[in-house]
């Protein structure tokens, strides 16, 4: 019974990351790499961990198992945002069909200041007081 | 060795063909960032199996670094373009 969970865990993880890998070639710009690699990468790893978790059944092994889990969940959105936070600044060209990007008419890559869009002239002129937040 | 972990063992083999490829063509740096942080994820995977197929639990601690150092390397190169490395290439 563990034999075939184990095997069908690492079958199915194996599965994910060749996705991830396939994604990864064939999707046309950096985010929609990005989208494929970091949640199918992940999932397979963890499907994988869980098999290992099954195989080996002793305590140390287990907690180590899921140490692997829980870090590779946590850093993989971390280290995804970083990377798509620096192509955007890079300047790294989006699908050519893509409909909508909501940052480029509010955003300003030279001196990387935001607008909400919503500015009133009076805000825009006033200058900072002693109650504002540096 | 049983011959789906053989089997699984052959596909990972082939993602990480197809990483490299990626790795290979890219056409900027950050796609290159993004096929090494999915080289070291399909190493991991790798790393577990292997430890599996051959019963040795100390591997794990391998895959641990493993997983440790892609993210530093990945948290590095941003920052590395975006203090204004090359913008294109």
């Amino acid at each position: 019974m563990t034999e075939i969970l184990k095997e069908g865990l690492i079958l199915i993880g194996a599965l994910f990351m060749l996705l991830a890998a396939l994604g990864l070639v064939r999707l046309p710009d950096l985010l929609t790499r990005m989208h494929a690699t970091t949640k199918a990468a992940t999932l397979g790893a963890t499907l994988i961990m869980l098999a290992v978790a099954i195989h080996f059944a002793q305590v140390a092994v287990v907690a180590r198992a899921f140490g692997v889990i829980l870090f590779i969940m946590m850093t993989a959105p971390v280290a995804a945002h970083v990377i798509g936070r620096a192509g955007y600044f890079v300047g790294s060209r989006l699908w050519e069909g893509t409909l909508k990007d909501e940052l480029r008419p509010n955003y300003d890559p030279l001196t990387h200041e935001l607008k909400s869009g919503l500015e009133t002239e009076s805000n825009a002129r006033r200058e900072p007081g002693e109650s504002d937040a540096s | 060795m049983s011959p789906l972990i053989l089997l699984s063992l052959v596909l990972m083999a082939l993602a990480l063909c197809l990483t490299f490829v990626r790795l290979f063509r890219g056409p900027s740096l950050p796609d290159r960032v993004v096929a090494l942080e999915l080289f070291s994820s399909i190493l991991v995977g790798i790393i577990g199996v292997v430890a599996i197929a051959t019963d040795v639990a100390s591997l794990l601690d391998v895959a641990i670094v493993m997983a440790l150092m892609a993210f530093m390397a990945a948290i590095g190169f941003a920052r590395f373009l975006e203090r204004g490395g090359p913008r294109d290439d």
